[in-house]
């Protein structure tokens, strides 16, 4: 019948459309829009140095971080508000140049945050200057998502003077291959944070410093002994708290035993041997056969913030965390704000297994971390978002900030103001610490496979053999087997 | 099938459907496709896997099915299994059933009583899953909400809803969240019953069970199965109890959704993600044509 | 023998409504008393002193009350009014006119739309909007959101167009009325209360709706609810629990007025049940 033939015929058509339509955008799922080779065409240098270069059109440009005023990251975004954007617009005006600064606040989580920039630079749209924790750079640089400075801003992003006032390890953290993405905002560094008020309670010195595993232990069943309500210790562990668990939790063990998660001489990572297995050993005893620690915290979607309010209402005794926890989460407006908080708590370093067994022969470990702004290489105004970037990380601008937030910045010439503690963990712990490979496989795989190896240990899943196990096979998968590291225990 | 004559001419008809037309191959039809292309490569949105994307055949496939594997929490089979209880526990029995209780409970009853309830069941249904999220994991948390509250207060102690009893928890969310919908399907479908023949049972002296199996349920047994369709296809897909366990602890509450997002999101594996898709879809499919089957021989009876 | 089986089963109803009220309120009762609680926690606690203070502080959040008032709202109409009129028109022509297929049609749609709307299908969909260049446009999600919900939209729709009696529109036909015409002027009024069901539907799936909008919009100002509530969360991702529940309220409250409304007026049932 001819209806029936017209109507297979449009159902036809219609199925081809379909492939069609696939064929011509699925191809794009290649490189991305990125071709920013296009030297900038003002001749001006990046520096804060006024040159009379006056620019006809007018330039709007965009910073995004997770920062919203009266919510999360509230200071940085005071920060944009209050000085970063009107003295970079004031300075630009006096150039004779047109340019305003828009500041984009994000209100999610940092995965929605991480996602959203994918799908950007995938695009080949996004902000101009994004922030950026430094272990995503190396999956995005890999995937060709962004672009170093070199090729972004050309040779002359190398002539800003605060280069010469960042460590280079600090430097690092927005590297890969050896190239600089972006500028570190700042570093951080982790330890030991102990309710004072506990420790005095049960006996325990208030200037407390531990110096292997075993006193740590002890400290803690001297607490479980005489406080049972209250958890002695605890330390990350387990997939919902992410990276944290990484940085915060096996760092902090596995560096104590000597060995690294990734060894920067070979280039490999360790994936099995005696060190791993003493790692997890420690887990084991703290969470499952001693219950030093509360191992249902390191399960629950949300017992990283659980964990924080157990500490601030002395329910919790230790807690290894970063130095984040004491400038921004118990300080004042933080949300477990403890309203005492240099009277009753304390920090210690965190021991090696022994003194001496430490990595690199440290007798105490840390690991750092950091975060950082990136330029997008798709910005439509190199030159000007490069001058802003340059601004937001100068002396000046970082002092104001200090005001805000007293915290480790990367240059070496903006101190940490009116905070004992702070000053102290930057002055110890910065030279014993370790950081992150500069690695796409770390973030993607490695770090998450950590994760699970904890939780593992910790739901009492796994032994520590099979948790080892599991590990080692499933970094091997998808690193290759030469590239890992196999040490009989 | 009754043969009507049609009252449009299927010209007309295929124009009319132009509009649903465009959206259908536009949102739906190529990103199936797409799926399913994608499903057969390593294609990510960061790493190696975005600038190169290759061919890898089944590999996501087998990957999947990797039986060695497969069963460890975090991976296929456990999301599997999890799903299938999930659906089996929430959508079969939660909300079909209580569904049907309901309109059953309130056939032919009219009165204040009916139509609170009915408010308040479909009020489940309509408030945004994040405000839903929100007031369960307060009603859930052992040592704060409300419902330990209430059951320590009757001596039944203090469970740990989202720790031990997390895919318990969700499989009774779930029925909370989408009993309206049968409920609303069923309740329709009785009224088409004709009263005469309740009213014939009663004048036999039918017991309520005996009326319900021997009339309202094979009446409805065309109802039951169509509602058992739709409900089980959009559980075993739905997400939002992912805004209240996460798919854990450890995994417990992995749904296959979750399973898809935490591939596809946080790490950014489209191949593999599309994989789980097309396989979702297969294991979908499937469900559907045993229920399409068991419709057509209650038809044919 | 009768008079006790009459009472048990009327006390077997009686339970089981008590037991439903239960079930289905009690969660909600949290909900509804937190926010007037300046002491807010996750634990059910009558205010002593009930206060609107968590709603003025909400209120400050300029950006969280925009979301509210105007862009969920921008979304969930334009949803609504695309939902209605597409599936109507789908299910008349579906309904009436001889389509090969269209059983089959009908659920493989269902079976798509059910895998297509998860998370597998965000990058394709994100790439078709933005070829549209409808990144950052309520445009763009409302296309998708009506792209998602219409296979469910015409499926039950279409039942309540099969219940209407053809007779009218055939008299209507002999009487030389054109199609549309008669879609209009005869069978939208018969068939109004499915239109107002479908429209419901659309209305609170898209209000509701979080990972769609999260993936197409990109200015602050133009997300919705579902994406502002993180706003009150803190930088540990620790929600204000106070501030949470009053912008909770808020946002459930529209929805929950909306089906309040058209029950009283229209009545909000399905028709017939869904026969095949």
């Amino acid at each position: 019948m001819k209806i029936k033939q017209t109507v297979r015929v449009i159902l036809t058509l219609v199925a081809l459309a379909g492939f069609v339509l696939t064929a011509c955008t699925a191809t794009p799922t290649a490189a991305p829009t990125t071709a920013p080779t296009q030297a900038p065409a003002k001749t001006d240098a990046p520096t804060a140095a006024p040159t009379a270069a006056p620019t006809s059109t007018p330039v709007n440009l965009t910073i995004i971080c997770r920062c919203v005023v009266g919510g999360t990251g509230s200071n940085s975004a005071q920060w944009m508000l209050d000085y970063v954007i009107p003295k970079f617009q004031d300075e630009m005006r006096a150039q004779g140049r047109d340019v305003t600064v828009d500041l984009v606040s994000f209100g999610g989580s940092d995965e929605e945050l991480k996602a959203r920039y994918a799908l950007d630079l995938k695009a080949g749209t996004g902000n101009d200057i994004m922030a950026f924790d430094g272990f995503w750079v190396p999956e995005f640089a890999e995937g060709g998502l962004i672009q170093p400075l070199e090729t972004v801003v050309g040779p002359t992003y190398a002539d800003w003077e605060g280069w010469s006032h960042i460590p280079v390890s600090v430097q690092q953290l927005l590297t890969y291959k050896d190239q600089l993405y972006g500028i570190a905002a700042g570093t951080d560094a982790r330890v030991i944070w102990y309710r004072k008020d506990i420790f005095k309670e049960v006996g325990l010195p208030e200037n407390w410093q531990p110096t292997s595993w075993e006193e740590l232990l002890d400290a803690a069943r001297t607490i479980k002994a005489a406080k049972p309500d209250v958890t002695p210790l605890q330390i990350n562990a387990g997939t919902a708290m992410g990276e944290a668990t990484t940085l915060q939790g096996w760092y902090m063990v596995m560096l104590g035993t000597g060995t690294n998660i990734f060894d920067f001489k070979t280039n490999k990572y360790p994936v099995s041997g005696q060190p791993l297995l003493d790692a997890l050993n420690f887990y084991k005893t703290v969470y499952i056969d001693e219950k030093l620690g509360d191992a249902r915290l390191q399960l629950l979607a949300d017992g990283r913030d659980r964990s924080f309010l157990s500490f601030r209402d002395a329910k919790t005794a230790m807690l290894v965390e970063g130095d984040w926890f004491w400038r921004s989460v118990l300080a004042k407006g933080g949300s477990a704000e403890l309203a005492d908080r240099d009277a009753l708590v304390g920090w210690a370093k965190m021991p090696a297994m022994a003194p001496g067994k430490g990595i690199n022969g440290q007798d105490f470990v840390t690991a750092s971390g950091g975060t950082g702004f990136i330029l997008n290489p798709n910005t439509k105004s190199p030159a000007e978002a490069w001058d802003l970037l340059a601004f937001m990380n100068s002396k000046e601008a970082l002092d104001y900030f200090q005001t805000l937030e007293p915290r480790m910045r990367s240059r070496d010439d903006v101190a940490v103001p009116n905070d004992t503690v702070m000053t102290a963990i930057a002055k110890e712990m910065l030279p014993l610490t370790s950081i992150r490979p500069s690695d796409a496989a770390y973030s993607k795989t490695v770090s998450p496979e950590i994760q699970l190896m904890t939780e593992r240990i910790v739901s009492g899943e796994m032994t520590p053999e099979e948790a080892m196990a599991a590990y080692a096979a499933a970094v091997t998968a998808a690193v290759g087997a030469d590239r890992v590291e196999v040490a009989a225990p | 099938m009754e043969q009507k004559r049609p009252l449009l001419s299927t010209k007309t008809g295929l124009v009319f459907l132009l509009p649903a037309l465009f959206f259908v191959i536009l949102f739906l039809i190529f990103p199936f496709v797409w799926i399913i292309l994608v499903s057969f490569t390593n294609e990510s949105l960061t790493g190696t896997g975005a600038l190169n994307p290759q061919n890898v055949g089944l590999a996501n496939y087998s990957g999947l099915f990797d039986f060695k594997t497969w069963m460890m929490r975090g991976n296929f089979g456990n999301s599997l299994i999890v799903t299938l209880q999930f659906v089996f526990g929430s959508a079969m029995i939660g909300q079909v059933g209580l569904g049907l209780s309901l309109a059953i409970a309130f056939y032919r009853r009219k009165g204040f009583i009916r139509e609170f309830v009915n408010t308040l069941v479909i009020l489940a249904w309509i408030i945004p899953d994040v405000v839903v999220a929100f007031s369960w994991i307060a009603f859930l948390d052992r040592d704060f909400g409300t419902l330990n509250a209430i059951l320590s207060a009757i001596g039944l102690g203090r469970p740990d809803w989202q720790l031990e009893l997390s895919l318990l928890s969700i499989i009774i969310f779930n029925t909370w969240r989408g009993a309206a919908f049968s409920m609303l399907l069923f309740s329709s479908a009785l009224e088409t019953i004709p009263p005469s023949y309740l009213e014939t049972a009663e004048v036999v002296g039918a017991t309520f069970w005996q009326k319900l199996r021997d009339i309202l349920l094979p009446l409805m047994r065309g109802h039951i199965l169509t509602v058992l369709i739709l409900i089980t296809l959009w559980t075993f897909n739905t997400f939002s109890p992912f805004l209240i366990t996460a798919g854990g602890p450890s995994f417990k509450t992995d749904l296959v959704s979750i399973f898809t997002y935490r591939t596809a999101f946080r790490f950014y594996e489209f191949g593999q993600g599309g994989a789980i898709a097309v396989v979702v879809m297969l294991i979908n499919f499937a469900l559907a044509l045993v229920y399409l089957g068991m419709l057509r021989k209650q038809a044919v009876e | 023998m009768k008079k006790t089986r009459k009472f048990l089963s009327n006390l077997g109803y009686y339970v089981f409504v008590a037991f439903v009220i239960a079930f289905f309120g009690i969660p909600l009762i949290w909900l509804v008393v937190t926010p007037f609680n300046s002491q807010a926690t996750l634990a059910l606690e009558f205010p002593s002193q009930p206060t609107l203070d968590n709603f003025r502080q909400v209120f400050e959040n300029k950006f969280a009350v925009q979301a509210l008032a105007k862009n969920n709202l921008i979304l969930a109409v334009g949803t609504m009014i695309g939902i209605t009129f597409i599936a109507t028109l789908t299910a008349y022509a579906l309904s009436r006119a001889r389509i090969p297929g269209r059983n089959f049609l009908s659920y493989t749609l269902i079976l798509f739309s059910s895998v297509v709307t998860g998370t597998a299908a965000m990058v394709p969909i994100f790439l078709i909007i933005s070829k549209m260049g409808l990144i950052d446009s309520h445009l763009g999600v409302i296309l998708v959101f009506i792209g998602g919900f219409l296979p469910s939209a015409i499926f039950i729709m279409r039942d309540f167009v099969d219940g209407i009696p053809r007779s009218y529109e055939e008299s209507a036909m002999v009487a030389g009325a054109r199609p549309l015409n008669i879609l209009g002027d005869v069978v939208l009024p018969l068939v109004r209360p499915g239109m107002m069901v479908i429209a419901i539907w659309a209305f609170v799936q898209s209000w509701g709706a979080f990972l769609v909008p999260f993936i197409l919009l990109r200015s602050p100002d133009k997300m919705p609810a579902s994406t502002a509530i993180y706003s009150f969360y803190t930088e540990a991702g620790t929600p204000n629990i106070r501030l949470v529940a009053a912008y909770s309220l808020l946002y459930a409250l529209p929805v929950v007025i909306l089906y309040l409304l058209v029950n009283w007026r229209y009545g909000f049932r399905f028709f017939g049940g869904i026969k095949r």
